[in-house]
């Protein structure tokens, strides 16, 4: 492996999915690369497909389209024992923590269940093993006997991280592993995540809706509109310069805690996303933009504005003529 | 003159709340000794997190709980003048829906996947005037274009409209009869944020046209800071803190609202590690002898667990704080 290639890397990724009424466009011509140790974002509304994307990835779907690449290797199309090898190194920390641990199980056998299948450690191993992993992810080990119903949710979601943790993987998919947890514990667990980031030198793609958790956690963040991603930059500029006009509707109706900034009525979006099914080639978000004019009817292209920041609009230098300077 | 006396009387009176549910022999504290003041026009956030009791408390306004498990033990609810508590159901049911009504959390279960939306607003009209169905479905389509759903829609079902359409469905019955209080129990949690913006915006030109007061129920800071102009902090069935918008965020004073304010993750600064509040939130089958959050809290001393509780007071201004050691919690930052 070179020593700049990302570990996870996706081109033009497409996810469609059929339905009665046509083809559902889950994830449509994503591309994104995330270098080792870092985080990338993803956040969009319900619908827009950021979770099929991180699942995608990770070969809980098969792609229709594209490439997905882990350390430099092509995964797009690899056999089910590759798949079972490389679930290994990338794991999954799903949304709701009172449906992904099975009720039947308690807390040891849970996190024991990855490190048998992997069949890499014998008895004692996985005991050992056991108990470190509760004690990073702050579990007391008289949980240990305890089942998913007799944990809270802030419990259960460090007993889920725990078991994505087991086998050591480089990449995890974190998909809303907060959006089910009040805000103290919220901030437990994005602690938690942070500091085994830090640990462990992991790798993470974080899925979420809202926009300050994603601004805390990411190094980067790929906006995305009904399967598409719209704008792509490093996480402090996107949000000192949003530049797509949904990027920017996004987040200026996110409610901020500071009363002194002025309450904005106006700039809040009309509408409500369109159907991903069979969508118009053109910008997917044109029927709810302000700024929607001549050429949103074409097929967008991600192109790269100001460096590393990369945006989906044609019509981004007549927007944001204050900082992109004059159209050209 | 009589007019501008009304305004300045407080709408509802809520006095020493106490309420508790009985399960397997159980008792659990859900509402421990509550009391608020709320005038016309006005909204008052109650903030806390999952099972502190804020639901409990709007519901025990309204007199919806299940009576059993749940049990009022204490307490009085005064609603412009008459006190809730000892009114007939039958002058209860003149009041809820008419006077007070009430929007639930998630908007896909509160309403009747069997009947058309219009038969569902007209039905509040219907029950509280005494008018045709007619005279009922008309008013119901006005309040449906309120909302902004077009009127073609008023024959529809719940399972044609989006999230964000049904939530408009339930608030077009919430204020078909122009309420005086509304009871808005996380009336977007369910919604995406470009939603809940129109949500939100809508509630507050509505509140604005009516006078209407409100008590929003919510976790999320961020929209507390721009609906309400009171805020109460709820921690295991108690206020810990109360004040006005300004009070609360900019100078909280409970350590357990300094904790809540510390674990949201900012949107402008840049902070490493999120100050999270130790701990979880207490068991309210066990809760703990005097200040409920003591367990959790940094700034704990041996006053705190006295036998009594620790009882709000003023720190000036009418700013309220349950906490012996208030203050503590900023200077020890």
């Amino acid at each position: 492996m070179e020593k700049n290639t990302p570990l996870i890397e996706v081109r033009n990724l497409q996810k469609y999915f059929a339905t009665p009424r046509g083809m559902l466009h889950a994830v449509d011509n994503v591309s994104f690369a995330i270098d080792k140790g870092q985080t990338l974002g993803v956040v969009g509304e319900s619908g827009c497909g950021k979770s099929t994307l991180g699942r995608t990835i990770i070969h809980l779907h098969e792609s229709t389209g594209g490439q997905i690449f882990f350390a430099g290797e092509d995964i797009t199309h690899v056999s089910a024992a590759r798949v079972r090898q490389l679930r290994e190194e990338m794991q999954i920390i799903f949304q709701d923590p009172y449906s992904s641990l099975d009720p039947r199980c308690t807390v040891e056998q849970t996190i024991q269940e990855p490190l048998r299948l992997c069949r890499k450690y014998n008895a004692d191993e996985i005991r050992l093993r056991t108990q470190e992993l509760m004690e990073l992810v702050g579990i007391d080990r008289r949980m240990m006997h305890a089942y998913p119903h007799e944990l809270d949710g802030g419990r259960r979601q460090r007993v889920v991280i725990a078991r994505a943790l087991a086998v050591d993987p480089k990449f995890i998919v974190c998909d809303e592993p907060v959006s089910a947890l009040d805000v103290s514990i919220q901030a437990q667990v994005l602690n938690l995540l942070s500091d085994l980031q830090e640990q462990y030198g992991l790798t993470y793609m974080f899925v979420t809706h809202d926009m300050s958790v994603v601004r805390h956690i990411s190094d980067h963040i790929c906006v995305m509109y009904l399967g598409q991603a719209v704008e792509k930059s490093a996480s402090r500029e996107l949000f000192q310069k949003p530049l797509h006009p949904y990027t920017k509707a996004l987040l200026s109706v996110v409610p901020s805690t500071d009363i002194d900034r002025p309450r904005n009525r106006d700039l809040v979006l009309q509408g409500e996303l369109v159907s991903p099914i069979d969508p118009k080639p053109g910008c997917r978000f044109a029927a709810r933009c302000p700024y929607a004019g001549a050429g949103c009817e074409q097929p967008q292209q991600l192109e790269e504005v100001l460096p590393g920041h990369f945006v989906s609009c044609c019509r981004i230098r007549a927007i944001n003529r204050d900082l992109l300077g004059e159209a050209t | 003159m009589e007019s501008e006396n009304r305004e300045a009387q407080n709408l509802l009176e809520v006095k020493n709340l106490f309420v508790e549910y009985t399960s397997n022999e159980e008792v659990v504290k859900a509402v421990n000794g509550v009391s608020f003041a709320l005038r016309r026009g006005e909204t008052l956030g109650l903030v806390g997190e999952t099972g502190a009791g804020k639901t409990t408390i709007a519901k025990a306004i309204l007199r919806i709980l299940p009576d059993p498990p749940a049990r009022v033990p204490g307490g009085e609810i005064f609603f412009d003048g008459a006190d809730l508590r000892r009114l007939s159901e039958k002058e209860m049911r003149a009041i809820r829906g008419r006077r007070i009504s009430m929007i639930f959390q998630d908007p896909m279960t509160a309403l009747n996947p069997v009947l058309t939306v219009g038969r569902q607003i007209a039905e509040a009209v219907k029950v509280h005037r005494r008018c045709s169905w007619a005279q009922a479905e008309a008013e119901g389509r006005k309040s449906l274009e309120l909302v902004g759903i077009p009127a073609e829609r008023f024959s529809e079902y719940p399972h044609q409209f989006s999230g964000g359409m049904k939530q408009r469905v339930v608030i077009a019955i919430a204020l078909a009869c122009s309420p005086d209080l509304l009871i808005a129990d996380e009336p977007t949690t369910a919604l995406d944020v470009t939603i809940q913006a129109q949500v939100l915006n809508l509630i507050y030109r509505l509140q604005q046209q009516n006078r209407m007061a409100m008590i929003l129920i919510t976790h999320d800071l961020g929209i507390v800071a721009e609906t309400c102009d009171k805020v109460a902090v709820v921690y295991a069935g108690e206020i810990v803190e109360y004040g006005t918008l300004r009070q609360i965020f900019k100078t909280p004073a409970h350590p357990y609202t300094v904790g809540l304010f510390g674990a949201i993750p900012s949107l402008t600064g840049d902070v490493g590690r999120l100050h999270n509040i130790d701990g979880m939130p207490c068991d309210p089958t066990h809760l703990p002898v005097g200040c409920k959050f003591a367990p959790r809290c940094r700034f704990a001393a041996d006053a705190c667990r006295q036998k009594d509780g620790v009882p709000l007071r003023d720190l000036g201004e009418g700013h309220l704080c349950a906490c012996c050691r208030a203050g503590a919690a900023k200077e020890g930052d």
